[in-house]
């Protein structure tokens, strides 16, 4: 009964965001501008780059994601529509679910499809590129899903955006760790699985927690 | 039904007002004079460190913050949640008045560290395992006083944040076990006790006697700040008013 | 509230009938007390906000609405919707660029695919409406009542509606302690 409204959500967000597709790609550009910054930071030398790409990439997916939560529930909020998916007889745990994986889809994945172009400009290994975004197809999903606790929870505040990054950041550093660590691992020669194995169990355990926890966030913001 | 009424007696925001007033000044004497004897044993009667010197004395303050900033975080979120679940007012009052005392506690944990890091590593700063998670906690606790003071409805801004905070415990052992693992894996520094002195019986003293020296601080200090609140959002109710009507005379 | 029973609900700007419909909705929780809705939760909610989305089509943003409170969504049944709020005309149309009453006729036009005899609570439903506007809902209304439904409604506007079908109900309201 319930599950429906997942797709439901879902499908109307993606369609709603193909009808603005510049601003959807926002946050993409955002990742590959912010990343592309630190050579012109840090200096263009291969070593140094190398060795700092896992985390630059890591830190600026974890930022551009962040970018477009803000308006995760906005728009929802301020036309009305969310009371009304709140009001229905399915349970908020899958409106936001379907929310996360709308945001994952339009924000996550267009990250995890740019990573490889700025493991490239960084001069990253192929093996290292490839568990970068391995990590990355575990990781951003968290990032949705804890992001819309986050969007949940400051929903129509004035100083949402800044806010948000404050509340979330925090609660995404294991997954900044452990994926910037895996590609680390693989640089030393020695086996990522450990660390990508920790993202899965933060994948798993993220599903499972965090839309109950928005869609109580949800409730708490509207009521 | 008799023993519920007096389990919830002091849940009313003015008895609990009136009772934390008899408290507060035994819980500030209380306070001081833990901390003058903590800080008498651990500056003046604990030995000397072999390797350190006399900079570790600085421990006897650091470890008792950082065990209250933990703590505080714990029972912060309880409460805050307790109101949350139970519609209780106070309860969330209490909350909001242990935020800033647990990120001072925070603070101060980091400063110590600092000052016990530049004698003994040459450093202000160094991305132990133990201070990392420590500057994590900070932001944990400004995001959730950021959260709050942002809403302007003040049951939604209770609400919302009592979920943070339970958000947060949850995370914190993650967080904690994530750090760890970076800091082990990079071999950092670390800033620790067990490579430093063992443990006099005096030492531990001081940190006991310094650890309830600020358990009855955050007492006094959390009811001062409870107080406050109680009477911003009360305002309206009758006690109040006659307690403002004394007070003028 | 009875069957067939409609409560206009009146006070001056500020007097809570915003609030009072807010909870009966179950959106808000009251501060003190307690509330029960008899017969379940209340069947549909229309708020001052239309719940469209700017940028979807009538069609598209009544179908949503439609699918998400498990009413009919076929496309017959949102045209016939839509004919009965006389907006069927601009089904095609992007939500952005209709004005606020037609906005209105296509937030209503979800009256018109309930079936169940429930409880609508609706806020300022003939708020930017014109006299055919206020006529197509005034006969959703009556024919909700007839099949045994219940409304619960705010109006600064005189209802025309039959006296007899309407209660009326002022805030604030004196409560005996």
């Amino acid at each position: 009964m319930s599950g429906g409204v997942f797709m439901l959500v879902a499908g109307r967000d993606l369609r709603l965001a193909g009808r603005r597709r510049f601003e959807a790609l926002l946050p993409v550009v955002f990742f590959i501008v912010a990343a592309s910054l630190f050579p012109l930071g840090v200096g263009p030398e291969p070593q140094v780059l190398r060795q700092i790409a896992p985390g630059v990439v890591w830190v600026c997916a974890l930022l551009a994601a962040m970018l477009s939560l803000n308006t995760l529930f906005a728009s929802d909020y301020q036309d009305g529509s969310l009371e009304q998916m709140l009001l229905s007889r399915h349970s908020a745990i899958f409106v936001a679910a379907g929310k996360a994986l709308a945001h994952w889809l339009l924000t996550g994945l267009p990250l995890i499809l740019a990573a490889p172009v700025l493991g490239v400009l960084f001069d990253m290994h192929a093996t290292s590129i490839l568990i970068m975004v391995a990590g990355l197809l575990l990781g951003t999903p968290v990032l949705s899903l804890l992001g819309s606790i986050g969007a949940a929870l400051t929903l129509g505040l004035r100083s949402g955006g800044v806010l948000i990054l404050l509340i979330v950041l925090p609660l995404c550093i294991p997954v900044l760790i452990f994926g910037a660590g895996a590609v680390g691992m693989v640089d030393m020669g020695l086996s990522a699985s450990g660390h990508l194995s920790l993202l899965g169990a933060l994948l798993l355990l993220s599903l499972v927690a965090a839309p109950p926890a928005a869609a109580a966030a949800l409730r708490i913001s509207v009521s | 039904m008799s023993r519920s009424i007096r389990l919830f007696t002091f849940a009313a925001p003015s008895r609990f007002y009136a009772l934390s007033g008899f408290l507060l000044p035994l819980l500030w004497l209380s306070a001081i004079g833990f901390a003058v004897a903590g800080l008498y044993i651990g500056f003046f009667v604990a030995p000397t460190d072999a390797t350190q010197g006399d900079a570790y004395r600085i421990i006897f303050v650091h470890v008792p913050a950082a065990w209250m900033s933990m703590i505080l975080y714990l029972v912060m979120a309880g409460w805050a949640v307790f109101g949350w679940a139970a519609n209780a007012r106070l309860a969330s009052m209490v909350a909001r008045a242990l935020a800033p005392t647990g990120a001072m506690f925070t603070f101060l944990a980091l400063w110590t560290g600092a000052v016990w890091g530049k004698p003994t590593w040459g450093t202000w700063w160094v991305w132990d395992a133990r201070l990392t998670s420590e500057l994590i906690l900070l932001f944990l606790y400004l995001g959730f006083m950021a959260l709050v003071e942002s809403i302007d409805d003040v049951r939604r801004a209770d609400h919302a944040g009592a979920l943070l905070a339970l958000v947060g415990a949850i995370n914190v052992p993650i967080i904690y076990f994530s750090v760890k693992w970076w800091n082990t894996l990079h071999q950092g520094a670390t800033i620790s006790m067990t490579a430093a002195p063992k443990m006099a019986a005096t030492m531990l003293q001081a940190m006991l006697l310094m650890t309830v020296a600020f358990w009855a601080y955050s007492f006094a200090v959390v009811f001062m700040r409870t107080r406050a609140i109680i009477l911003e959002r009360e305002r309206q109710a009758q006690w109040v008013k006659d307690l403002v009507a004394k007070e003028a005379k | 509230m009875k069957p067939g029973e409609l409560v206009w609900l009146r006070g001056q700007n500020g007097s809570g009938k915003t609030s009072l419909l807010r909870i009966v909705a179950g959106l808000s929780r009251p501060e003190a007390g307690s509330i029960s809705v008899g017969g379940g939760r209340p069947g549909a909610y229309i708020g001052h906000a239309n719940a469209l989305k700017d940028d979807l089509t009538v069609t598209e943003s009544l179908s949503f609405l439609a699918r998400l409170h498990d009413l009919d969504s076929g496309a017959q049944g949102i045209r016939d919707a839509l004919r009965t709020l006389a907006i069927h005309h601009r089904r095609h149309a992007i939500v952005r660029t209709l004005s606020q009453g037609q906005r209105r006729r296509v937030a209503l036009a979800r009256l018109a695919l309930e079936r169940e005899p429930s409880l609508w609570v609706l806020d300022e439903p003939f708020d930017a409406l014109d006299t055919h506007g206020i006529d197509a809902v005034n006969r959703l209304l009556a024919g909700h009542l007839a099949r045994g439904g219940s409304v619960l409604l705010t109006s600064h506007l005189a209802l025309s509606l039959p006296p007899d079908l309407v209660t009326e109900l002022q805030l604030p309201v004196e409560v005996a302690s």
